[in-house]
C-alpha cells in the first residue's frame, strides 16, 4: 500500500517549503508579535506597578498630611498656651505693680498726712501757748490783786490745763 | 482533563464504527461485483483515491485542475509539462502515469527497465502546501502588522483572533514544556502549530488534498522535530541514554537499547499519529458517504435516498469531531514535540522522568 511509503517529490517541496515558511514566518511574523505581546504585558506590568507604588505613596502622603495636622494642632496648642501665660503674667504684674503703686501712694498719703497733722499741732500749740501767755497776762493783769484769787486761779489753770 | 476522555472516547467510537463501516462495504462491495449487473462502485479504489496523492487536482468527478508535472532524469534533465497531457492514460514524451506513478515507457507503451525518472511534480498535495503556505504568510505578517499600527491599543481584527492561540501556544505549550529558554523555540512551535492547524482545516474542505495526513508530510515535520531536540540536547539528556538514573547496572544492557529505541520511537509516534489521525478521519467521512452509493448499486436508488439523511447527520457529527481533531491534532504534535525539547534542554532529570511522559503521551 503506498500509503505509506512517501513519495520523493512531496518530501522534497515539504523540506523546501516549511523551512521556508518557517525562516520567512520567524522575521516577519513571530518575532514582531511575541515581541510586540511582550511589550505590551511588560506595559501593563509595569502600569500595575505604578499603580501600586502611587497607592503606597498616597498612603505615605495622607501619613504625612495626619502627622503634620497633628503637628500644626499640637503648636497651636503651644502657642496659646503661651500667650495665656504672658497675658496671665503681665495682669499678675500689673496687678502686683498696681499694689505697690497703690501702697507706696497711701504711705506717701499717710506721711502728708502725718506732716500735716504735725505741723497743726504745732501751730495749735503755739497758739495755745499764745493764748495761755495772753490769758495768763490779762488774768495775771486782772486777779493779781489778791493772793487767794491768785492762788485760785492757779489751780484752776493748772486743773483745767490738765484736762486738756 | 474529562473532555480529553470524551474525546479519546469519541475518536474510538468513531474508529470503531468506521472499521465495522468499511469491512462491511468491502464484503458488499464483492458481493456487488457478482452479478454484474448493476454499475460497480469500489468503496476502497474511490477512498484511496480521495486520500492519496495525484497529478493534477481533481475538484470533483470529472472537473481537474491541471498542475505542472516536473521530472528530473540522469539522461533527460529537467521537464515540465502539464499534467493533462498524462490524463487518461495517455502516454507523453515518452511518460505515462500509472497508479498515480510516472515511469517511461517505450513506443509501444512498455516500461523502460531501469530509467530512473525522479518526480518533483507539483502534485495536488503540493499545490495544497503552497496554498496553506500562501495563507500562512498572508495571515501571519499581517497580524504582525496589526501590531505595528496599534501599538499601544487593544487588537483588532484577525489580530485578535489569533492572539489567544498564539498565547495559547506560547503560556500552555512553550513555557510549561520547555522551561525559561523556551523562546529560542516558540518561532518553530508557533510555525509547526499553525502549519498543521490550516492543512488539517484545508483538508476538511470538500475536494482538498489530505496534505497532513500524508505520510511525506508527518515524517518531514516529525524529523525536523527530531533534529532540534536531537542538537540542542544537553548533557543530561544524552547521559540519561547511556546511563538512566536510578537503573540497576544489571539492568542497562536492556535499558540502554530500549532508550536508544525510545529516541527514534518518538518522533516516529509523532509522524505516525497525525498521518493516522487525519487520514482515518478522512476514511471514516467518505466510508458513511459511500454508504449511499453502494446502497444505490446493491439496492435501488429509493433506498440510498431513504438512507442518505441518515448517513448524512452521521457525516455532519464525524466532520464536526474531525473539526475537532484539526485543532487537537495540531495541539498534541506541537505540545509533545514541545515537551521532547524540554526533556532535551531540562537542566536535571528526575529518575522517573521518563515514564513520567510516557503516560501523558495522547495516541
Amino acid at each position: 500500500m503506498d500509503l505509506l511509503t512517501p513519495d520523493l517529490g512531496l518530501l522534497f517541496w515539504q523540506v523546501v517549503v516549511f523551512l521556508a515558511l518557517f525562516l520567512i514566518l520567524r522575521t516577519f511574523a513571530w518575532k514582531p508579535i511575541t515581541d510586540s505581546l511582550h511589550e505590551r504585558e511588560n506595559n501593563i506590568q509595569s502600569a500595575l506597578d505604578l499603580a501600586e507604588k502611587t497607592r503606597i505613596e498616597m498612603t505615605a502622603l495622607k501619613a504625612d498630611n495626619e502627622k503634620l495636622l497633628v503637628q500644626a494642632r499640637s503648636e497651636r496648642e503651644a502657642i496659646l498656651r503661651g500667650a495665656k501665660e504672658t497675658a496671665d503674667k503681665m495682669v499678675a504684674d500689673s496687678r502686683e505693680r498696681a499694689a505697690i503703686e497703690g501702697q507706696r501712694m497711701l504711705e506717701q498719703a499717710r506721711e502728708a498726712m502725718q506732716n500735716e497733722r504735725q505741723a497743726l499741732v504745732a501751730q495749735m500749740k503755739k497758739e495755745v501757748v499764745t493764748l495761755s501767755i495772753d490769758i495768763a497776762e490779762k488774768v495775771l493783769r486782772k486777779e493779781l490783786s489778791d493772793k487767794t484769787s491768785q492762788e485760785k486761779l492757779v489751780s484752776d489753770l493748772v486743773s483745767n490745763s490738765r484736762l486738756n | 482533563m474529562i473532555r480529553s476522555v470524551i474525546n479519546k472516547f469519541l475518536l474510538v467510537t468513531a474508529l470503531v464504527l468506521s472499521s465495522l463501516t468499511l469491512s462491511q462495504a468491502q464484503e458488499h462491495g464483492h458481493e456487488g461485483e457478482v452479478p454484474g449487473e448493476k454499475k460497480k462502485f469500489n468503496v476502497g479504489d474511490m477512498i484511496m483515491h480521495h486520500v492519496k496523492d495525484e497529478h493534477g487536482w481533481e475538484l470533483a468527478h470529472g472537473v481537474t485542475i491541471p498542475l505542472p508535472v516536473i521530472l528530473y532524469s540522469a539522461d533527460r534533465g529537467v521537464e515540465v509539462f502539464s499534467s493533462s497531457r498524462l490524463a487518461h492514460d495517455q502516454t507523453y514524451n515518452g511518460y505515462k502515469q500509472e497508479h498515480g506513478k510516472i515511469h517511461r515507457v517505450n513506443e509501444a507503451g512498455q516500461e523502460v527497465e531501469g530509467a530512473k525518472v525522479y518526480d518533483f511534480s507539483i502534485t495536488k498535495n503540493v499545490a495544497s502546501l503552497l496554498l496553506s503556505a500562501i495563507i500562512l504568510l498572508t495571515l501571519f505578517p499581517a497580524v504582525s502588522r496589526g501590531y505595528a499600527r496599534n501599538k499601544g491599543k487593544a487588537p483588532k481584527g484577525v489580530q485578535s483572533l489569533l492572539e489567544p492561540i498564539i498565547l495559547f501556544v506560547r503560556d500552555e505549550i512553550a513555557k510549561p514544556s520547555i522551561g525559561p529558554r523556551y523562546g529560542k523555540y516558540l518561532p518553530y512551535l508557533l510555525t509547526l502549530f499553525f502549519f498543521i492547524l490550516v492543512n488539517n482545516l484545508l483538508g476538511l474542505l470538500p475536494g482538498a488534498a489530505n496534505l497532513t495526513g500524508n505520510i511525506a508530510v508527518t515524517l518531514v515535520l516529525a524529523v525536523i522535530t527530531f533534529l532540534i531536540v536531537s542538537f540542542s540536547g544537553n548533557k543530561h539528556y544524552w547521559m540519561h541514554i547511556v546511563k538512566p538514573t536510578g537503573v540497576p547496572i544489571a539492568l542497562l544492557p536492556i535499558m540502554i537499547p530500549v532508550e536508544i529505541i525510545g529516541l527514534f520511537m518518538k518522533p516516529l509516534s509523532l509522524m505516525i499519529r497525525l498521518f493516522a489521525n487525519i487520514t482515518a478521519g478522512h476514511i471514516i467521512i467518505l466510508s458513511l458517504l459511500s454508504l449511499i452509493f453502494l446502497a444505490n448499486s446493491l439496492a435501488s436508488a429509493t433506498t440510498s435516498l431513504a438512507i442518505s439523511p441518515v448517513v448524512l447527520a452521521f457525516t455532519l457529527f464525524l466532520s464536526l469531531i474531525e473539526l475537532l481533531v484539526a485543532f487537537l491534532q495540531a495541539f498534541i504534535f506541537t505540545l509533545l514535540t514541545a515537551m521532547y525539547i524540554g526533556s532535551a534542554v531540562e537542566d536535571h532529570h528526575e529518575a522517573d522522568h521518563g515514564i513520567g511522559y510516557e503516560g501523558s503521551e495522547v495516541h
